[in-house]
């Protein structure tokens, strides 16, 4: 009765693909929002996953989130590492700069006046920057890849690294936005920025995800970044810290905050952190909630009416099969059958949609992740739609009595 | 076997005629069934008595609303009469059996041609006709082959792998009858098989019914209002108002007097 209920759903072609696009819709929609938040709650976080090499956050008690940053003395680094089970403890600085860029551009453009007697003229870009202080000594936080350039130029005067996403940025219009052409990269090193009036050259471009606020990103040594702000008396805003070996990072974490009153956490802890408060005080997750449940809505309606319908127009012909000896379980077979096959190819054409859309669209300013959770929450929404569209079907059926047949 | 005496006395005063019975098929006792309650109530079936017997084509006539839909449903096991009443197939009590086993029988035991063929627009005729083997468990090749030969014997071959949609009303009726001789049922209900023919497919399929259909062991139960096709019948039952008012032999009419009967009757009501 499979092949019969199969040839039955794909035999009015207008209909199946009626079903079939209504749960693409829905599963697209699904899968394309709730990657888009995740990708958006990922970049809340992004510096959190950067900083490699350290296992514990030390902040100020009254921190929510990782671009919350409120300064600390630096007398704590030295409670912090007197902790016992902490390997280490190293300053961050983390905080907004400003960056100018001077550039020259002639005066007149576009004007018939020939070359020698055209005139330039100075052109500052002024663009703020997350300004990340790594340690002087062990550089803890370096980010995990570098296309261009050394580390260790960080210790070079004056020495920053920028980001890649970064450059356009800082120099815009330069071309090659998204280039990770290493010749391309390497004709920015030894470019010159200006931060709180002191000279900041390139000596690295790095590859640093995507922030929140989508500021390029500055790495340079924790002594340097403090001359590169206005004077602060507390400029120390986090401290990095490591558990001993075999110790587990959360039970120091809670001896930190017992013996220095400061708040410390793991970095998945921190991570989570950020992430509920951006969900508890932004109306980010709403918002896409209310996609998302429209999307559902929307799907469950257009599926659910047009196989309903379907299994309307085709009702003298179950009511003929019952005649025939068909049981009502194999009929609501045929139907959950149908419904599955619907559910099954909607559920692949959309996340593929959404899969192609994500990959169309990488490296670009949209914020993207699926994490494999999010493909059987689809999967189950879809499962859902098609579990609401077969009951009507369903009910429909079972009471239909097999003499409707003999009527005209 | 002759007719039962409570059936003479329904038919007030008209009696069967001798001849042609044989075994009994089908017996119905007291059969009534009545839709709707308190004022609402109508009563489609009063007190059926009747016998059908194997080997023979029985037609069933008589004007709308007498209720020879509404008896040809209960004999094939898809209607439940009135409790009290006795519907025996072929020795099974259907008015008697629970729903699955009614379904069980009526897979193994009954075949269906209806008046609007209700064949599955997505099948080919040969699909279509095997359907109910499919039904019964049978595997898609053996039932493929088993409905490609039927629907040959109704000349159908040119036309196996057409969709109902690409046939003419009669080839789909011959699709229609295939499909219910293709699981070798014993009786076989038709609802206005050619009303919705014209008069020489009407005949064509009547033909067809009369010569693939009719065999020893099997009865077939015809409703018709057509009076072009009721020479077709071996024995002919008029119904009025729920009950059969009167029962003839092929040897006791004639085209003519037959849809006399019939359209007085339909005037009447």
């Amino acid at each position: 009765m499979s092949w019969i209920a199969l040839r039955m759903l794909t035999g009015d072609r207008a209909k199946f693909l009626g079903i079939v696009m209504g749960l693409t819709f829905a599963a697209m929609l699904i899968a394309q929002q709730g990657s888009i938040f995740c990708g958006l709650m990922l970049r809340t976080c992004a510096q959190i996953e950067d900083i490699t090499g350290a296992d514990l956050w030390v902040m100020d008690p009254n921190v929510n989130f990782i671009d919350d940053v409120k300064p600390m003395v630096e007398a704590n680094l030295y409670k912090v590492r007197g902790v016992e089970g902490v390997e280490w403890a190293v300053p961050l600085y983390k905080g907004l700069g400003r960056a100018k860029l001077t550039t020259w551009r002639w005066a007149d453009p576009g004007s018939k006046v020939v070359e020698s007697q055209r005139t330039k003229v100075q052109e500052d870009i002024i663009e703020q920057v997350v300004m990340l202080g790594l340690d002087d000594e062990t550089l803890v936080g370096l980010p995990r890849k570098l296309w261009v350039g050394d580390f260790r130029d960080l210790w070079r005067p004056d020495a920053i690294i920028v980001d890649r996403v970064g450059l356009r940025k800082l120099f815009p219009g330069q071309g090659g936005d998204h280039s990770t052409d290493p010749a391309f990269l390497q004709s920015f090193l030894g470019r010159e920025l200006e931060m709180n009036d002191r000279r900041a050259v390139i000596v690295g471009i790095c590859e640093a995800s995507r922030t929140f606020q989508t500021f390029p990103v500055v790495y340079t040594t924790y002594s340097r970044a403090k001359l590169f702000i206005p004077q602060e008396r507390k400029p120390m805003t986090f401290v990095l810290a490591k558990a001993v070996a075999g110790v587990d990072p959360e039970r120091v974490a809670q001896k930190i905050e017992a013996a220095t009153s400061l708040k410390a956490k793991t970095s998945q802890q921190f991570l989570w952190m950020t992430i509920s408060y951006y969900m508890k005080y932004t109306g980010i997750p709403i918002n896409f909630g209310i996609t998302v449940v429209l999307g559902f809505l929307v799907g469950t309606a257009i599926a659910g009416q047009t196989f309903y319908n379907f299994t309307l127009e085709n009702l003298k012909q179950f009511g003929a099969l019952k005649a025939m000896g068909l049981s009502n379980i194999r009929i609501v077979w045929m139907i959950l059958l149908q419904a599955a096959v619907t559910g099954l190819l909607g559920f692949g054409l959309g996340t593929g949609a959404a899969a192609w859309f994500g990959s169309a669209t990488r490296g670009g300013e949209l914020a993207f992740f699926t994490p494999w959770q999010l493909l059987p929450i689809t999967g189950a929404a879809i499962v859902l739609i098609c579990i609401l569209a077969s009951i009507l079907c369903v009910r429909r059926v079972v009471v239909l009595e097999p003499a409707i047949v003999f009527r005209g | 076997m002759s007719e039962p005496s409570s059936v003479r006395n329904e038919m007030a005063g008209v009696v069967a005629e001798p001849g042609l019975e044989g075994e009994v098929a089908i017996r119905l006792r007291s059969v009534s069934k009545t839709f709707g309650v308190g004022e609402q109530t109508v009563h489609a079936l009063r007190g059926v008595d009747w016998d059908i017997y194997r080997g023979q084509l029985t037609m069933l006539v008589g004007p709308s609303g007498c209720g020879k839909t509404t008896l040809l449903s209960v004999v094939a096991g898809i209607l439940d009469c009135d409790s009290g009443g006795v519907v025996e197939v072929f020795g099974a009590d259907v008015a008697r059996m629970r729903s699955g086993a009614k379904t069980r029988f009526r897979m193994d035991n009954i075949g269906f041609v209806f008046q609007q063929y209700n064949l599955l627009p997505a099948l080919t005729a040969m699909e279509n006709a095997a359907v109910p083997l499919i039904i019964a468990g049978i595997s898609r090749p053996l039932a493929l082959q088993r409905a490609r030969e039927v629907l040959t014997s109704l000349g159908m071959e040119p036309r196996l792998h057409s969709l109902p949609s690409q046939l003419s009303g009669g080839q789909q009726q011959r699709v229609a009858i295939a499909r219910a001789l293709v699981h070798e049922p014993r009786l076989i209900v038709c609802d206005e098989p050619t009303a919705a023919l014209d008069h020489e497919s009407g005949q064509a399929v009547m033909k067809l019914m009369r010569e693939a259909a009719v065999k020893a062991d099997r009865s077939v139960l015809v409703v018709s209002h057509d009076n072009r096709v009721f020479h077709f019948a071996d024995r002919m039952a008029r119904m009025d108002d729920g009950r059969i008012v009167q029962i003839r032999t092929q040897t006791a009419f004639t085209h003519e007097t037959v849809a006399e009967d019939v359209w007085e009757a339909a005037a009447r009501s």
